[in-house]
């Protein structure tokens, strides 16, 4: 078990977050589980209001301070529980040893600092030892990485396109050689052929830099090209994980998993209409009794309705949904 | 294409082009020349990145931006030149849904006030009885409960609201619809569902569609025939199918090649990448437009504009290394 525990870079336990206001309760994180194995990269999928990025915020101890609160569970990062540091340390870890790339590449940097003057202030501030002519040094150095000429370090970022500006964000996350990089939808902001050169580019830095990725995206496709593991996030709960292998070719799916498949025009077929998942996602404030997703389900029965099923583990591959785990007991009798 | 050649197109362009004038009297070809056809109950799919025109395109086929050059054909009639006035009148034929349904409705009027406004506008009924029963007819056909018939826009998902700008779009009984957009804004069950949608009114109505889009995989699934654009121009023009069993503009492959399949038995294999981004439209030089990131590119591509050649019946393709074979 201990053995166990140090090949894992981060493990959450039970999660479960919500947003409290005045008016209202919203259940963003429903007691999640989920482990990523050093240098592995697991890809968290999900539509819009799933919970991905809370689980992320969350993470890092970003959730906003007034309304985000975690009332259960751990988050384990290279063996200790993050829940239990304090700001301090916190701050030592941010930026350090787990970064974060966001979404949105025009709004994560400030406009009237210089790229250069933004990357080494992240290199300054967890390196106090270096001197200014080695963090000059770093920053060009980081900038060559991500493919940007390091006289561009005294741009301003409105000199640079959104693919530039994801790349410098990436380098940002990444000068300080981080054993996590959360990575939050990097990819959706840029046209086609920029978002394939800047994932070829963060396979490549993950493979030299060997460290552990959290990929949030609603891409499947991503998903099939850079990730390892996948858990597939639904109304901020996890109904299927497993490996990439388990999820794209395995024989079991949870409904959702299933419609989030047939809802993605394929380019090898010709089939004329799609199989869209029927209605919409649950409403945080008020989850369905039962398993979350049973008011869009096909399979639905009683028990959905009334009773949030268990995940049922097999090897690699979780899945929670009742189908399954009368599956598993009809499978225990035969043998 | 070629099966239909007595057919007369819905919609046609010739050589049509949109330079906008910047500061300074520099100009930004957003359109520069292009040819298209849309032919009754059919949709025409327009791909390109971001800044390739696309959207313009559309706008100016429905003269919401004027045209610098070129002509605009509608059911043969040339309507270039038409006033604000004609065209009002012609756009009860040409409507349009925009890709974020947010920011195109009014927050202040209620769901049925949004879909009767055009019927109000045009007087297409009587008496104003007439006119909401319609609407709330329109609501049954894109699948909106009439329970939303007093909500305002802020109350539904985007999904929901999307449906209200298609209502809205049919209102007036088109011929044509130019769709920018509309699934982006969405989650993948969501678009779904409407991509489904436009089909049935598709099959129902007999609508055209000009599909305007970032994203191949919804136009392949959508379109008969695809145009790709690249920089205001059409690079490539063809059937859907044969768009993707064979493209034959290096852009296009590149295109291809840049789509993350859900497909895990192609990982890690090489991927056809091209490098760079795409120049800047403002002042452009003669030659393909794609020259500067194209892996085949030569001498020629840099100096000379190549021609938009029919290569196979229905297959139009700009570029000399594949007009030289």
């Amino acid at each position: 078990m201990a053995e166990e525990r140090t090949d894992l870079i981060l493990d959450i336990k039970n999660l479960k977050v919500v947003y409290k206001t005045d008016m209202e309760v919203v259940e963003a994180v429903n007691n999640i589980d989920l482990k990523i194995g050093r240098g592995k990269t697991l890809g968290l999928v999900g539509e819009t209001g799933a919970g991905k990025t809370t689980t992320a915020l969350s993470i890092l101890r970003l959730l906003p301070a007034v309304t985000g609160k975690v009332l259960e569970g751990e988050i384990h990062f290279d063996g200790q529980n993050l829940m239990e540091f304090d700001e301090h340390f916190m701050h030592a870890i941010r930026g350090n040893r787990i970064s974060m790339v966001f979404q949105d590449p025009m709004t994560s940097l400030n406009p009237v600092l210089t790229v250069g003057d933004q990357i080494a202030e992240a290199i300054s501030l967890h390196n106090d030892q270096l001197s200014k002519e080695e963090i000059d040094r770093k920053v060009e150095d980081t900038l060559s990485m991500v493919g940007i000429l390091p006289k561009r370090k005294s741009d301003y970022p409105h000199q640079f396109s959104g693919g530039m500006k994801q790349r410098v964000i990436i380098a940002m996350a990444l000068c300080c050689e981080p054993e996590l990089l959360i990575a939050d939808e990097p990819t959706t902001a840029l046209d086609v052929t920029i978002q394939a050169q800047v994932l070829a580019m963060m396979r490549e830095l993950r493979e030299r830099l060997g460290m552990a990725m959290l990929m949030i995206t609603h891409d499947l496709g991503i998903v099939a090209q850079t990730c390892d593991d996948v858990a597939v996030m639904y109304a901020g709960e996890i109904v299927e994980a497993g490996t990439v292998e388990d999820i794209f070719t395995g024989e079991h799916h949870h409904p959702y998993t299933v419609g989030l498949f047939n809802s993605i025009p394929n380019l090898d077929s010709r089939a004329s209409r799609l199989k869209p998942i029927p209605g919409l996602v649950p409403d945080p404030t008020n989850l369905p009794k039962g398993c979350v997703f049973s008011p869009r389900c096909e399979h639905c029965t009683e028990i959905c309705r009334q009773q949030r099923p268990e995940t049922v583990t097999h090897g690699t591959h979780s899945l929670r949904c009742h189908l399954f785990a009368e599956k598993k007991e009809g499978g225990a009798a035969h043998e | 294409m070629s099966e239909r050649t007595n057919a007369q197109p819905l919609v046609k362009t010739v050589d049509l082009k949109k330079l906008f004038k910047l500061k300074g009297g520099a100009l930004l070809h957003a359109v520069d020349g292009v040819n298209l056809e849309i032919y009754p109950a059919e949709t025409l799919g327009v791909v390109g990145e971001s800044g390739c025109g696309k959207s313009t395109l559309g706008r100016t086929i429905l003269k919401l931006i004027e045209p610098t050059d070129g002509k605009i054909y509608f059911e043969g009639e040339d309507i270039t030149k038409y006033s604000v006035r004609q065209m009002r009148h012609k756009r009860r034929d040409m409507q349009i849904i925009f890709q974020d349904p947010y920011a195109c409705l009014d927050a202040r009027m209620s769901v049925v006030d949004i879909i009767a406004e055009y019927m109000f506008i045009h007087h297409v009924y009587k008496s104003r009885a007439e006119t909401y029963n319609r609407a709330a007819q329109l609501m049954d056909q894109v699948g909106l409960a009439r329970r939303y018939a007093n909500a305002y826009p802020h109350e539904l998902d985007g999904g929901r609201r999307q449906r209200i700008g298609i209502a809205r779009a049919l209102s007036l009984g088109p011929k044509m619809i130019v769709c920018d957009e509309p699934v982006s804004a969405l989650d993948v069950s969501i678009q779904a569902q409407i991509l489904n949608l436009l089909m049935d009114l598709q099959d129902e109505l007999g609508l055209a569609y000009m599909f305007v889009t970032h994203d191949l995989s919804v136009v392949k699934h959508i379109s008969n025939n695809i145009m790709v654009m690249y920089l205001g121009r059409c690079v490539e023009l063809c059937s859907a199918d044969e768009l993707f069993a064979n493209p034959l503009h290096p852009y296009t492959d590149a295109l291809l090649a840049a789509i993350p399949k859900p497909d895990i038995s192609l990982r890690g294999k090489e991927q056809k990448l091209i490098r760079g981004e795409v120049t800047s439209p403002i002042n452009v030089k003669p030659g393909c437009r794609f020259a500067s990131r194209c892996p085949f590119c030569t001498e020629k591509c840099t100096n000379t504009d190549p021609e938009f050649v029919e290569v196979t019946p229905g297959h139009f393709v700009s570029c000399f290394k594949v007009n030289n074979k």
